[in-house]
């Protein structure tokens, strides 16, 4: 209480054991060496760094098996790349600093506290830096969001586009193929071996998908086509997905939807379009088909529909013009 | 020693607010202190029922933190639950409807209850009145209702575990349709929607204390450029629960109407629209990762100068870089919503990407304040640097995020969840216990074992690493958030061992945090006015304050006012002219004594 009527010397903060630094005092002749030795270490990593993977390293995510999947590894890896580049470039910044500042004396360091050239050149740089970032993300989210008109039958190139309209509802898929009178369902108590309804789709065609839902927000998520949307009620979202590959890809509701959302799974298994058309004839004969009332997927249309921005305004009208 | 300096001199204590002003609570001015103070210990009340009718933002500080880490401490078992459901596919340590609500109560107690009160109810409460040079909060009774506030709340929240169908169980953002009364009939979600309300006016309460206090009661001589950090950024904090919170509180009251009284505002069926709930919840929900990372900011920013022994670099760069976050996160929220399809993406996406070019500043200053400085590395300073570290990692993460493609292929799965792990605990954790340990010492008058907090951050900064970052490989392998279990064929099951084993560190470090406080409570050390040689108000008083935080208060002439009167002659911003003069002053003195 009284103890600041006294202007008694404030005492300094204890010392670290490792401050006992014997090198004090003779710092300044290795630092140039150890720069230097850092610029080789770096020069010498970089290309084996860069070199021993190919121009888009996947870290971690996949490659994507769609065109518009692929297009967005692509952004996920420049941008992922670029990311590593500035964050290890700050990290050993931040790592450098506290090696060779470190408290060796008590001698008082200079009091400066501003640099306005370093500071705009550090404000800059940011500035261009989210500017290229931005410009590609633009140009390839204009590619995941083009989608081929509603009606179409083909593209403008000529490629057959196929119809999938998908019902996400608690706790299973629908998937229904309005042109050929055929419609999958399945849900958390009849999925094959625990999987979920399998979505059957040709690769090498445009398939464009209409997502609704018929009670909460569900996810549509297909990890290796590196793409999700929310089924939304009330909303119809359309998208198009070009499947380069054949091949069975997992997918899964990834917004929470109640009691059962992590059994919520599907499977989409893309098939050449002639065996797509074999499948098709084969669930016909099955009964498989739209008159067939799944239970808990009720075919209920949604209570009103409208045009989202996706359509609107990112898409152009012809989408293989623009690829 | 001889006194070769000549000690600064002090002027006489004001009333802050203008000669005219009286005391918050009606007491009086301060030069009469010890009076007042006899006159408090005569007639006030004592023990409980001094805390519970407590106007003094220091008790009211301390209770809101005290709260909040409790809460903290709740919410973090929760997790350590749900990290060892998630050790093993189909695993079944608790059931889904259990797991659901324990991530939603996890989410809802960290974010809510702990992130945000624990910066702007207690430390911002406690040192934000002492950094401007102010004898309480401008409200000091408004403050109390709001710690009282959000008391009420947090136990409404936290019981509603024991009610008949269970705890909120729709993740902390609540979407409808789910929270509706058809999907959520329970009382719990109502507890829930209650407690976002009364926890909502605490918290803008104390925006409105905050705003009031850093404009209106800042001591003579302190500018609003001579405001330390801290204080700017919860005086930017307060707008921000200004313009946040009321919108949520609004969204909250609309769903409740929808629950109760037969409204569609969030229904398809009756006309309305769930998207809404979406734009409202994250208008509110993207400024308040703000709120949560702004006091946090201003934490380590006051603690790294300290530690370095040197003045901030880019003080004013720092200020305006605080305010262009809090602008730009106004405009954001539906970055959050990019999987939705239905907001417009690319004006969302630039605003998203510009805010890394303020936190860019941020860092650079953090990094130039310690370059050519003399660091300690003390325990405050190591949680400072632990959140540089945790908070790079998530910030450019959260680039990333910025892309609508690349959300879409990560929205909603663990890369997402790996993030904003990475951001909210390298804030409020690192930087939250960084601010601890810095200012325990003023808070109690005694200080922390420096063995045991050093054990605290290596433990925490060791678990969390193992913890997060195999969870934005788990991400970018499809396993989405909020899932209670998972097949053995996904291939996550390693990747989730590691996560949890690093959870289990995390909680074993906060042993060391729990026996540091016992240890300084049994064996206290003395702290005495100014342990760290801190620049700022707060040290020049002592440690802990008096009654009304200051019985006189040095010259205050730039942002650390206790460095200058400590050291005079290492001062920061003098022109030459002056160095001159007083270096010639000086030796006159020196002269005059020897």
């Amino acid at each position: 209480m009284n103890a600041f009527t006294t202007a008694s010397p404030t005492p300094l903060p204890a010392r670290e054991p490792g401050d006992d630094d014997p090198s004090v005092g003779t710092p300044s002749p290795s630092r140039p060496r150890r720069w230097r030795r850092t610029a080789a270490g770096v020069a010498i990593a970089a290309p084996l760094i860069l070199g021993g993977c190919n121009f888009y390293p996947s870290y971690g995510a996949s490659r994507g098996a769609t065109t518009q999947g692929q297009d967005t590894f692509k952004l996920y890896s420049g941008m992922m790349t670029t990311g590593i580049i500035i964050g290890v470039f700050v990290a050993a910044l931040i790592l450098f600093t506290i090696l060779r500042y470190r408290r060796r004396s008590e001698e008082m360091p200079k009091q400066f506290h501003e640099s306005i050239p370093i500071e705009i050149l550090y404000t800059g740089i940011p500035v261009l830096v989210v500017a290229f970032l931005f410009l590609f993300t633009v140009l390839t989210e204009n590619k995941v969001d083009a989608t081929v008109p509603v009606n179409a039958t083909v593209t403008s190139t000529g490629t057959p586009v196929e119809h999938v309209k998908v019902t996400a509802f608690q706790w299973g898929w629908r998937f229904d193929y309005p042109d050929h009178n055929v419609s999958i369902a399945g849900d958390v108590t009849n999925g094959p071996g625990g999987h979920g309804p399998q979505m059957v789709l040709p690769a090498g065609e445009t398939v464009q998908v209409t997502l609704v839902s018929n009670d909460v927000i569900h996810g549509f998520y297909v990890r290796d086509f590196n793409f999700s949307r929310y089924a939304l009620p009330g909303v119809v979202n359309v998208f198009d997905l070009d499947i380069i590959h054949t091949g069975t890809y997992n997918g899964q509701c990834t917004q929470i939807c109640g009691l059962y959302h992590s059994e919520m799974l599907f499977s989409v298994r893309a098939v050449t379009p002639a065996g797509f058309q074999t499948w098709l004839a084969g669930e016909v004969a099955n009964g498989h088909t739209l008159q067939r009332q799944p239970p808990n997927a009720a075919n209920t249309p949604p209570a009103y529909t409208h045009v989202t921005p996706s359509n609107a305004l990112a898409a152009p009208s012809s989408k293989k013009g623009s690829l | 020693m001889t006194t070769t300096i000549e000690s600064p001199d002090r002027i006489e204590p004001e009333e802050p607010g203008g000669p005219d002003a009286h005391g918050p609570g009606g007491h009086g001015p301060v030069e009469h202190e010890h009076e007042h103070e006899h006159g408090h210990e005569h007639h006030g009340p004592t023990g409980i029922l001094n805390w519970l009718t407590s106007t003094d933002h220091k008790v009211i500080g301390k209770s809101y933190m005290i709260t909040s880490l409790v809460l903290f401490f709740i919410s973090g078992t929760m997790a350590l639950v749900i990290r060892g459901q998630l050790a093993n596919p189909t695993s079944s340590l608790v059931n889904f409807q259990t797991y659901n609500e324990l991530f939603t109560m996890h989410g809802s107690l960290m974010l809510y209850l702990f992130a945000g009160p624990f910066a702007f109810g207690g430390l911002a409460n406690y040192i934000v009145p002492l950094q401007v040079g102010a004898p309480d909060m401008a409200f000091p009774r408004l403050n109390a209702l709001s710690y009282w506030l959000y008391l009420g709340g947090s136990s409404m929240m936290t019981l509603s575990f024991v009610v008949a169908g269970g705890a909120a169980s729709f993740g902390w953002v609540a979407y409808a349709p789910l929270s509706n009364s058809i999907n959520s009939p329970g009382a719990g979600t109502d507890m829930w929607l209650m407690s976002l309300g009364l926890t909502g006016f605490s918290a803008i309460f104390t925006g409105v204390n905050l705003v009031a206090t850093i404009f209106y009661l800042r001591a003579p001589g302190m500018t609003m450029f001579r405001v330390p950090i801290f204080s700017w950024n919860m005086l930017v904090t307060g707008i921000l629960i200004l313009i946040a919170f009321p919108v949520l509180f609004g969204a909250v009251v609309m769903l409740f109407c929808d629950r109760h009284f037969g409204t569609h505002i969030y229904s398809v069926q009756g006309g309305g629209v769930p998207v809404l709930w979406q734009h409202l919840f994250w208008f509110f929900g993207h400024p308040e990762v703000y709120i949560l990372a702004l006091p946090y900011f201003g934490i380590v920013t006051d603690i790294i100068p300290v530690f370095s022994r040197k003045p901030l670099f880019g003080y004013r760069g720092m200020v305006f870089a605080t305010l262009s976050i809090a602008a730009l996160s106004t405009g954001v929220w539906a970055h959050h919503m990019f999987t939705t399809g239905v907001v417009l993406l690319p004006f969302f996406s630039l605003l998203s990407y510009l805010i890394a070019v303020p936190t860019g500043i941020k860092f650079f200053n953090w990094i130039g304040t310690m370059w050519g400085g003399q660091l300690s590395f003390q325990t405050p300073m190591l949680f400072s640097m632990g959140f540089l570290f945790a908070f790079l990692m998530g910030g450019v993460t959260g680039v990333l995020l910025a892309s609508p493609p690349v959300d879409f292929m990560t929205h909603d799965t663990y890369f997402v969840v790996a993030h904003f792990h990475q951001v909210l605990i390298g804030t409020t954790v690192f930087a939250g216990f960084a601010g601890f340990y810095f200012w325990y010492p003023k808070m109690f008058g005694r200080m922390l074992d420096e063995r045991l907090g050093k054990l605290h951050f290596w433990f925490l900064f060791v678990g969390f690493w193992v913890a997060f970052v195999p969870q934005y490989l788990l991400g970018l392998r499809g396993m989405p958030r909020r899932i209670a279990d998972y097949l053995p064929t996904n291939g996550w099951t390693g990747l989730n061992q590691l996560s949890t084993v690093g959870a289990m560190v995390i909680g074993f470090s906060f042993l060391f945090f729990f026996a540091n406080l016992v240890k300084s409570w049994r064996t206290p050390v003395p702290a005495g006015d100014n342990p760290w040689d801190g620049g700022a108000l707060e040290w020049f008083t002592s440690s802990p304050p008096p009654h009304h935080n200051f019985t006189h208060l040095p010259p205050i002439r730039s942002e650390r006012p206790t460095w200058d009167y400590n050291h005079p002659e290492h001062r920061k911003d003098e022109s030459h002219g002056e160095k001159r003069h007083r270096e010639h002053e000086q030796k006159e003195t020196v002269g005059a004594s020897s």
